[in-house]
């Protein structure tokens, strides 16, 4: 039950990082006009920030229970 | 060519395939070899959350301002972060409790309250109308274009179409009769329909791909990948600025934010989200697998939307195209005839999804929280006593289906032209996401009540009404644009749009920021100023405290009642059929060790629990309470007797405490009358002594006189001297006989409170010379030493002048009986300090043993013993003179040493000190 109880901790973690990641002022680094790899660095930022965050959360799923 | 009769053709012929798969999964689940038991399975059916707006509204919002349509999808990766502690407890409810609809399960949180399910029915139903109306539009315009191949020309042109033409309506009708097909075919006690999530996962499969064949070829072929996208809209001053969209949009953040929260509330509250996430569950544990591919779903589904969104942008600089539908019109631009095709039968899918499990979710709701407890509740039908009732469930179903999906077409008709699909959509969002804090609350709150609910969501949802509904019809012009404008009456505070002048904002973040402050603030208020009742208090303690209850029947200690096992058995057979109430019963009684069916079983509390559960599964927890209760004679639970089983125990200890208390008492008292008693037993014994000690003391002198006065009486002869001197005996003995028997009087007096008291100042200096000078003729005769130091003056105490006296007398008499024999010698001391005159009276005896000086002021007491010394004393005049010092507030003690003489001493109070004290 514990297990349980730490990756629910962990998951609730995570979910607040994520909130950090799109909001406020992290979003606002990313909202200049330069580009990566010719893709705007908002939109590149928003993709790869959003496909580390389902990793983490696949990654925290799989593991243990 | 594309010819309409095409593709209506295909149309129908991919809805015949998805039927075909439910109807293969249906068999499949009956033969007991479910296909929808796979985690990947669930997690494509969770994808029906992607429906025709995200399919060409995403477009159309990116089209708009850029990144502003992410957090539809971001959010729901944030929250499904969350799910894990927050559906798997949702989950673990629902099941535990039967619960069969989003209704459902906030009816049955909130005691089984019929009409908190029916609010909850009404404002899904009504906050879904745009979302259906959506679907239609997307559909019927998206075949309108299509057909125009391989011209591209907007529906809005080619409108005003007679009604047999009117491509809305047909949609409407067609999915109605599909839906039916699908959902209704017969009554299953869980509510779980196999053969739809089969279908549903198959959709979105379907979905996914044509959505990617565009995106690729868009980017990929139209174009020379993401960045040469990317560089020619940057080449052009208009889209320039969607690089960097997040600047200078006002509230640009604040929209982005609460978009985010929105999109939260909706995946976890849309009907059909909570139905294919919770209700068709069929494991906890394919959560474990959907938690990342669900949000990986939306994560590709998404990837190409902003290369359409400027692809469209740049191929149709002019405007004359709905961004809304790019997906479809740059490929029939490029004459890419079988992929327009496709892309038309993925949009196709995404509307048929949503619209299959939204209307299935709403009917079932409509059915079990609307309309059951209404019929149920009306005698007059006598529904209670039909004996078979799922003919009458199925036919309110289905007629509810039709009714939302004609109530969408209608919506479509009123305001659906005036605004884009993503706007459409959030106006459902926003309504569902008033459900969130009776839900979550709800679930880890126990504090929250009905009235809290109840009132939370009314304000919530007038507050949406009146924000985002009423707009949305004041826009397509059914109700004057003035509304908008200069607000109701004129009353400029008052104007939908900006609510009390709140401006800035886009409509869906004033609209959220306005209808959560109503609803979350209503419901905690409202939640706390109320007391829940004795239901509610049940379950809420059943939800909240879901995991640490065991046993599917938690709730079956609360109930009371009498009821007969015929009658239950009846009951669940008239709406789930014979064939299920007796496998049921069979359960039930195998649980229990005996066979079914047997006369032993008893209609207990489990068992009515039990079939209200199973009942629930089927018409919802409020309407199987009614029917529950209408072959139960139920007594009343009072809040009084939920309060007395939930607080058994602390009451146990409040008791024993009680109890306790009342044998401490029970033993201090015991203590105290044993403690009386002794005293009594101790005066009883002094009284004996006494008695006998005056009665000894008495007959010595008597003995003495009498002896005397024989030796007279006998011989006459005596001579003169010697009869003086036994006449002088006999006189002394007399004497000491009197003082004797005036002490024991005055002790008397001075013990029982009548001795007569004369108070008044006296000086202590004067008492102390008076007596010193009746006593010096004494002194000199014994040949005794006096030394007295007197100071100049001492003040005044309050006393008896004459006692004072007798206690003066009584000490020096005492210091000169004791006193060394030859060498005698008596000091005699005064002195005042801390408010106190103190007398202290030394004389040089042989000294009072340590064990004596406690018993020197007893009555009696003499130091020595009768047997060795003669006594010299009444043994009254210590205990007499201590009585009149302690009687005006003083102390009387000795200090001694064997051999050292013996110093009585007192202290008094001076009369200002005493009068202070008082004071």
């Amino acid at each position: 039950m514990s297990n349980f109880e730490t990756k629910g901790q962990h998951f609730v973690a995570l979910c607040m990082f994520g909130m950090l990641l799109f909001n406020y002022p992290i979003l606002a680094l990313f909202n200049v006009p330069s580009t990566l790899f010719g893709v705007p660095v908002l939109y590149a930022y928003v993709f790869i920030a959003w496909g580390a965050l389902i990793a983490s959360m696949a990654y925290l799923a799989e593991s243990g229970g | 060519m594309l010819h309409s009769t095409t593709i209506i053709l295909i149309s129908f012929a991919y809805l015949g395939l998805l039927f075909a798969i439910a109807y293969y999964a249906d068999q499949r689940a009956d033969a007991g070899r479910p296909v929808i038991a796979s985690p990947y399975i669930y997690s494509l059916s969770l994808a029906v959350y992607a429906t025709a707006w995200t399919f060409y509204g995403s477009v159309g919002r990116a089209a708009s301002d850029g990144v502003g349509f992410l957090p539809i999808y971001i959010g729901p990766t944030l929250m499904i972060a969350l799910w894990w502690v927050v559906l798997r407890k949702i989950l673990r409810i629902s099941k535990r409790n039967r619960i069969t609809s989003l209704a459902d399960f906030v009816a049955s949180r909130y005691g089984k309250s019929a009409l908190l399910g029916g609010l909850v029915t009404v404002i899904a139903v009504v906050g879904i109308l745009p979302y259906i109306s959506l679907q239609l539009k997307a559909v019927s315009s998206s075949f309108t274009i299509l057909v125009q191949y391989p011209e591209i020309i907007m529906p809005a042109e080619v409108s005003a179409a007679p009604i047999r033409e009117d491509t809305a309506l047909w949609v409407a009708l067609i999915l109605a009769a599909f839906t039916i097909a699908f959902g209704t075919r017969h009554l299953d006690a869980a509510e779980h329909h196999q053969g739809m999530v089969a279908a549903i996962a198959f959709e979105s499969v379907v979905k996914l791909l044509a959505f990617l064949a565009v995106g690729v070829f868009v980017t990929f072929s139209v174009y020379n990948g993401f960045g040469d996208v990317f560089a020619r809209a940057a080449a052009e001053p208009a889209l320039r600025v969607m690089l960097t969209p997040l600047e200078g949009v006002a509230g640009g953040y604040s929209n982005w934010v609460w978009l985010t929260i929105l999109s939260m509330m909706a995946i976890m509250f849309l009907p059909r989200q909570f139905q294919v996430a919770v209700i068709e569950n069929v494991d906890e544990k394919h959560l474990n697998k959907a938690i990342w591919l669900f949000p990986l779903y939306m994560l590709a589904i998404n990837v190409f939307v902003l290369p359409i969104a400027f692809g469209g942008l740049l191929r149709f600089p002019d405007g004359s195209v709905d961004a809304d539908t790019f997906v479809l019109t740059l490929p029939m631009a490029e004459k890419q005839e079988v992929l327009a095709l496709l892309v038309f039968i993925g949009g196709l899918s995404a509307a048929t999804g949503m619209v299959i499990v939204e209307t299935i979710a709403l009917s079932t709701m409509v059915c079990n929280d609307l309309v059951m407890p209404v019929l149920l509740r009306l005698r007059r039908l006598r529904l209670n006593e039909r004996p078979d009732l799922t003919g009458l469930l199925l036919g309110i179903r289905r007629g509810a289906i039709v009714l939302i999906l004609l109530l969408g077409y209608l919506y479509f008709k009123l305001a659906g032209e005036a605004y884009a699909l993503v706007s459409i959509g959030l106006i459902s969002f926003a309504a569902v996401a008033q459900f969130g804090p009776a839900i979550l609350g709800g679930i880890f709150w126990k504090g929250g009540t009905r009235a809290g609910a109840l009132s939370g969501l009314l304000a919530g949802f007038a507050v949406w009404l009146y924000t985002l509904f009423i707009p949305a019809l004041a826009r397509s012009e059914w109700l004057p644009i003035g509304l908008l404008e200069h607000g109701p009456f004129g009353i400029e505070l008052l104007r939908p749009l900006q609510l009390f002048g709140l401006t800035g904002l886009d409509q869906i973040t004033h609209a959220m920021i306005w209808s959560m402050i109503a609803n979350v603030g209503t419901y905690v208020a409202v939640s706390l100023a109320a007391s829940p009742s004795a239901d509610e208090h049940r379950q809420a303690s059943l939800f909240v405290d879901v995991f640490r209850l065991s046993g599917e029947t938690g709730g079956a200690r609360f109930w009371r009642g009498t009821a007969t096992v015929p009658e239950l058995y009846n009951l669940l057979a008239r709406f789930l059929g014979a064939a299920a109430a007796d496998s049921a019963f069979a359960e039930y009684a195998g649980a229990k060790g005996l066979p079914w069916p047997d006369q032993r079983l008893s209609a207990d509390a489990d068992l009515v629990h039990y079939v209200e559960v199973q009942l629930a599964g089927a018409i919802g927890a409020a309407s199987a309470r009614v029917m529950v209760g209408s072959v139960v004679k139920e007594e009343a639970l009072t809040i009084d007797e939920v309060r007395e089983i939930l607080d058994e125990a602390s009451q146990v200890v409040v008791y024993s405490h009680r109890l306790e208390q009342k044998s401490h008492e029970l033993e201090a008292a015991t203590a105290e009358l044993r403690e009386a008693n002794e005293r009594l037993k101790e005066l009883d014994r002094l009284k004996d002594e006494f008695v006998s000690t005056v009665t000894h003391e008495l007959r010595t002198p008597l003995t003495s006189i009498r002896a005397f006065t024989e030796i007279l009486l006998d011989d006459p002869d005596v001579e003169l001297e010697q009869r003086r001197n036994f006449l002088g005996i006999i006189t002394k003995e007399t004497e000491r006989l009197t003082r004797l028997i005036n002490q024991v009087l005055d002790l008397a007096k001075i013990e029982s409170g009548k001795a007569e008291w004369v108070e008044s100042a006296v000086d202590m200096k004067e008492v102390v010379s008076d007596t010193l000078a009746a006593m010096g003729q004494l002194f000199k005769e014994r040949n005794i030493a006096i030394e007295a130091r007197l100071p100049e003056n001492v003040s005044p105490v309050t006393a008896d002048l004459d006692r004072m006296i007798q206690v003066m007398l009584n000490l020096l008499s005492n210091a000169a009986k004791f006193c060394d024999p030859v060498n005698g010698r008596v000091e005699i001391a005064l002195s005042e300090r801390d408010g106190c005159v103190r007398v202290e009276v030394r004389d040089n005896g042989r000294g009072i043993s340590p064990k004596d000086q406690g018993e020197i002021f007893s009555k009696f007491h003499q130091v020595g013993g009768v047997l060795t010394d003669k006594p010299r004393g009444s043994g009254l005049g210590l205990h007499i003179s201590r009585q009149i010092v302690e009687h005006f507030g003083g102390r009387m003690w000795v200090e001694s040493d064997i051999g050292r003489g013996a110093c009585f001493s007192f202290v008094l109070p001076t009369a200002a000190a005493a009068a202070e004290r008082a004071a």
